[in-house]
């Protein structure tokens, strides 16, 4: 039998092993992180709103990754359909809408100047020593090693968390009428005043 | 009988409630006979019992009805009891006789008065106090009495408010009798705490036993009810208050200022004068103060130009008389004076009311005269109370008892000749000054003329008073004149006649001799001064410096008001002037500030700003986190 | 198929996320880009869900993390309609001009 090359990328392996396969998973993890930190970092500091969004949107993107690595392919299918599907989509939206051209720009450069960081990094910074703190003094705690079925998910929510489902779905109504009612914008007075005559 | 003991004081004060609370519904004739009948019936009940328990009188010398217990605090039970005794006797039918007199004569003094139905309202009230002063038990139901004696003659004095001066005269008066009132409540302290009551009986009694003679609790106690005592009853150095509330409706000085309340300086110390038994050289010095109250009063009354004025410090002269009784100690003699003299002072001031009220309000002797012929009811009574104030000899109730306490002060001088002495000189300023008032008042040329002639409402009264200042006296008499010992048989279980050695009993005839003499000579200086045109070499004379000089110093009564204004009045209001910005109230002003301050200080953190918000709940955040971080 | 990444990495991870939204939320005035970074502190909370459920190997994590998903869309939308009203009557983005409710 001829020995196949080994090629560098590991799902193309027919005899994908599991060690490596953990190991490629962890690399992936790492890089998925780098790039969502950084994405981040350039999201919130962008002074165009589209880019600012669309970095987000990236970000979201390699936390599904992360989700991946932690073996949740449901919550990382959810995250990118729905988080960086509608909720950065319907943000790009409004930003659409109230665009007013070259005068945000000049407006977010007025606004965002470097002074402004200060405050809030050194606070960031105190927090994060803070968490860091708290939470790296409890124990280890070890991976349960498998991974969650999206079946045992549906299981769970209709089953004892059928009560939280409901609730959730009176939100979204909730959240759908006031919407609904808030962007519907004023209406013209005169027609007010004709329809109460 | 004795049942109704209580039906006294609660008459008087039915009066005042119902006055009151009628208000403009009540007619005034409805309010006058309610003030007069109150009292009036009052006067009849206190005569009645007064005589079944002096005919009869019960185990003990004594009555009390008690009532209910006041209070219940630990071992501290005063109640409110009622003492009927052959001392609050003679204060009851002064109090209620001469009052009801005084009640109706106010009837057409007061009438056409805006404020006539509060008159009689405050009048019933005040007798009802005054009652209560003189039936309690107990020492703190005295001393309610007290306070409400104050109260009614601080309304009464300030009666026409609209007059600042009345009520600064009130004022005055509220706020000397305080200063007396102050040391008295110190001294019931003192009572309760040593003693553990204050039921007079009681109290004595555990006196007796428990304080020696001259001990400085028994000198503690007696001086401080002294100085209450010297508060109400006007006497140095607290009597600067008594020719000021003058400003008050004549029949108000009558009642209050001249029977009954000032005497119950004189009463309280005769009640408790077990106490002063214990404590000799505070009894001395009673006898002291009252010499020198008399003589300084009486060269006061000669100056004076205000007819009320004369019968002020004529008033707190006669209590001198009575203090110096005290002093000697000659209890019935103090209080056989005060009988007389409740007589004749009401007598004189409702005579100068008479007067005034006739001459439509001219207070000013100076601007009197001639009034005999236009008055002669008011003459004649005048000239009965006028003889009786002098105490002229034989016929007059103020001799005898005035000679009782010369005598009492004659037997005591072995032990200090200066009550006799100031006694003596004190008659004779007495005799000066009163017939000076009544030459200058009713004798000369008229100056202002008669604009109102008084009815039977302000004659009976003074007839009445008037008989009563010539015969009152007949009931307690020397023993060269028929020893009738009528008043003192009666107040011996009570007021004991102190055993003064009799060695000192030699000299009669000297001390008969001045004690007759003496108002005779008043009364001759009198006449040549006053009631005779002046010679020229008289005139001269009234003319010096020196003269003019003394008659200003007793004009202004010694300068005490002046002296109390340098002393207490200026340094007082110069600190309150400094104060003005109240430094105490920085403290309290400077809480609020503070909080202001706080406040503001808060307010810059709510600056509508979301993101300083969410900045807030971030530091939170961190700090709590620190918290369990450092834990 | 899932990796053997300690939940400690994830959760710092997470920590790391949460707190760059927290900046962002802090820093800028535009309304739009506040409730993008409260998105972003949303999505970090998520993942520390998702870690921790990995980590129990329980199905609670996931839950939490769909209802968490719920709310935020929810909240995006109503706070979106609300952008809208405030731009309609401020006629800016800045979210300091909302800002009455002061002293």
């Amino acid at each position: 039998m001829k020995r196949r090359r080994r090629m560098s990328k590991p799902f193309c392996r027919e005899d994908w092993n599991h060690e490596t396969g953990n190991r490629d998973m962890n690399t992936l993890f790492y890089m998925a992180s780098f790039v969502a930190v950084l994405s981040t970092v350039l999201a919130i500091s962008r002074l165009n709103a589209v880019h600012a969004l669309l970095y987000m949107a990236v970000s979201l993107m390699a936390v599904a990754l992360v989700f991946l690595t932690y073996g949740a392919p449901f919550a990382a299918a959810l995250e990118v359909l729905i988080y960086a599907g509608a909720i950065v989509v319907l943000l790009i939206f409004v930003v659409m809408m109230l665009n007013r051209g070259p005068a945000t720009l000049r407006e977010e450069r007025d606004w965002l100047r470097p002074g402004m960081w200060v405050g809030p990094g050194i606070l960031s910074l105190i927090l994060l020593g803070e968490l860091v703190t708290v939470f790296f003094q409890t124990p280890e705690i070890g991976l349960a090693g498998r991974a969650v079925e999206p079946k045992a998910v549906g299981m769970a929510l209709f089953g004892p968390y059928a009560i939280g489902v409901e609730l959730a779905s009176l939100l979204l109504l909730a959240g759908l009428v006031a919407a609904c009612h808030l962007g519907r914008g004023e209406e013209p007075k005169k027609s007010g005043e004709e329809s109460e005559k | 009988m004795f049942d109704l003991l209580w039906l006294i004081p609660l008459l008087p004060l039915a009066g005042f409630l119902t006055i009151t609370f009628g208000g403009s519904r009540l007619p005034s004739a409805a309010a006058a006979v309610i003030g007069v009948g109150s009292v009036s019936v009052s006067a009849v009940l206190s005569f009645l019992l007064g005589g079944t328990f002096l005919l009869h009188p019960p185990e003990g010398d004594a009555h009390v009805q008690f009532l209910w217990t006041w209070m219940l605090v630990g071992d501290f039970a005063p109640s409110v009891a009622f003492r009927l005794d052959a001392l609050s006797i003679v204060m009851l039918w002064v109090i209620t006789g001469v009052g009801a007199l005084i009640h109706l004569y106010s009837v057409e003094y007061m009438r056409g008065d805006q404020a006539f139905k509060r008159f009689f309202a405050y009048m019933n009230l005040f007798v009802c106090m005054m009652l209560i002063l003189v039936l309690a038990d107990n020492l703190l139901l005295l001393y309610l009495g007290w306070e409400g004696v104050g109260l009614c003659s601080y309304l009464l004095i300030g009666f026409w408010s609209e007059d600042p001066s009345n009520g600064a005269a009130a004022r005055k008066a509220f706020i000397v009798t305080r200063v007396g009132d102050t040391a008295m409540a110190l001294g019931l302290f003192l009572l309760a705490t040593e003693l553990g009551t204050l039921d007079i009986q009681t109290a004595m009694a555990r006196a007796v036993e428990r304080w020696p003679v001259g001990s400085n609790l028994a000198v503690a106690t007696a001086l401080l009810l002294l100085i209450g005592a010297l508060g109400k009853s006007a006497q140095l150095p607290l009597h600067t208050w008594l020719p000021d509330a003058m400003a008050g409706p004549t029949p108000v000085s009558a009642l209050i200022h001249a029977a009954t309340m000032v005497t119950a300086g004189v009463y309280l110390i005769a009640r408790t004068h077990v106490l002063y038994s214990l404590a000799p050289t505070v009894q001395f010095s009673i006898a002291v103060i009252g010499g020198v109250t008399l003589l300084v009063a009486g060269c006061s009354a000669l100056a004076q130009k205000d007819i009320k004025r004369v019968l002020a410090y004529s008033t707190i002269s006669q209590i001198g008389y009575m203090f110096v009784a005290l002093g000697v100690g000659a209890w019935q003699a103090a209080m056989f004076h005060f009988m007389t003299h409740a007589f004749f002072k009401a007598l004189l001031f409702l005579g100068a009311g008479s007067v005034i009220l006739s001459l439509h309000h001219e207070q000013n002797m100076l601007k009197m005269g001639g009034l005999w012929r236009q008055l002669p009811v008011t003459f004649w009574t005048f000239l009965a109370g006028g003889c009786s104030l002098s105490a002229l000899p034989l016929v007059t109730a103020g001799y005898y008892s005035k000679d009782l306490i010369l005598h009492e002060a004659w037997l005591f001088r072995g032990m200090g000749w200066f009550p006799w002495v100031a006694g003596v000189i004190g008659a004779f300023l007495t005799s000066l000054y009163c017939f000076r008032m009544l030459f200058r008042v009713f004798f000369g040329e008229e100056k202002t003329h008669v604009s109102y002639r008084p009815g039977w409402r302000i004659h009976l009264p003074l007839t009445v008073l008037a008989v009563l200042a010539l015969v009152g006296g007949f009931c307690e008499t020397p023993e060269w004149l028929g020893h009738v010992n009528l008043f003192s048989r009666c107040i011996e279980p009570i007021l004991p006649a102190e055993a003064i050695s009799e060695s000192h009993a030699g000299g009669m005839i000297f001390f008969q001799v001045t004690a007759l003499g003496v108002p005779l000579l008043g009364l001759l200086l009198a006449i040549f001064l006053y009631l005779k045109p002046r010679t020229v070499s008289t005139n001269r004379f009234m003319r010096q410096r020196v003269v003019a000089q003394v008659r200003r110093f007793w004009l202004a009564g010694w300068g005490f008001d002046a002296l109390y204004d340098a002393l207490l009045v200026r340094p007082f209001v110069w600190v309150a002037q400094i104060n003005r910005n109240d430094c105490v109230d920085r403290f309290y002003t400077g809480i609020a500030w503070l909080n202001g301050m706080g406040h503001r200080l808060l307010v810059l953190t709510q600056s509508g700003r979301v993101r300083w918000y969410v900045a807030g709940i971030a530091l939170g955040v961190a700090f709590i986190l620190g918290m369990v971080v450092a834990s | 198929m899932m990796g053997t990444i300690p939940p400690e990495h994830g959760i710092f991870l997470a920590i790391l996320l949460f707190l760059l939204g927290l900046t962002g939320v802090l820093v800028r005035r535009n309304v739009i880009f506040m409730l993008m970074s409260l998105e972003i502190m949303l999505n970090a909370a998520g993942l520390a869900f998702i870690v921790a459920g990995a980590a129990w190997g329980q199905v609670e994590g996931h839950v939490m993390f769909l209802f968490i998903l719920t709310m935020a869309a929810a909240e995006v939308a109503v706070g979106l309609a609300l952008v809208l009203r405030m731009y309609h009557c401020f006629k800016t983005l800045d979210v300091d001009a909302a800002s009455k409710m002061r002293g």
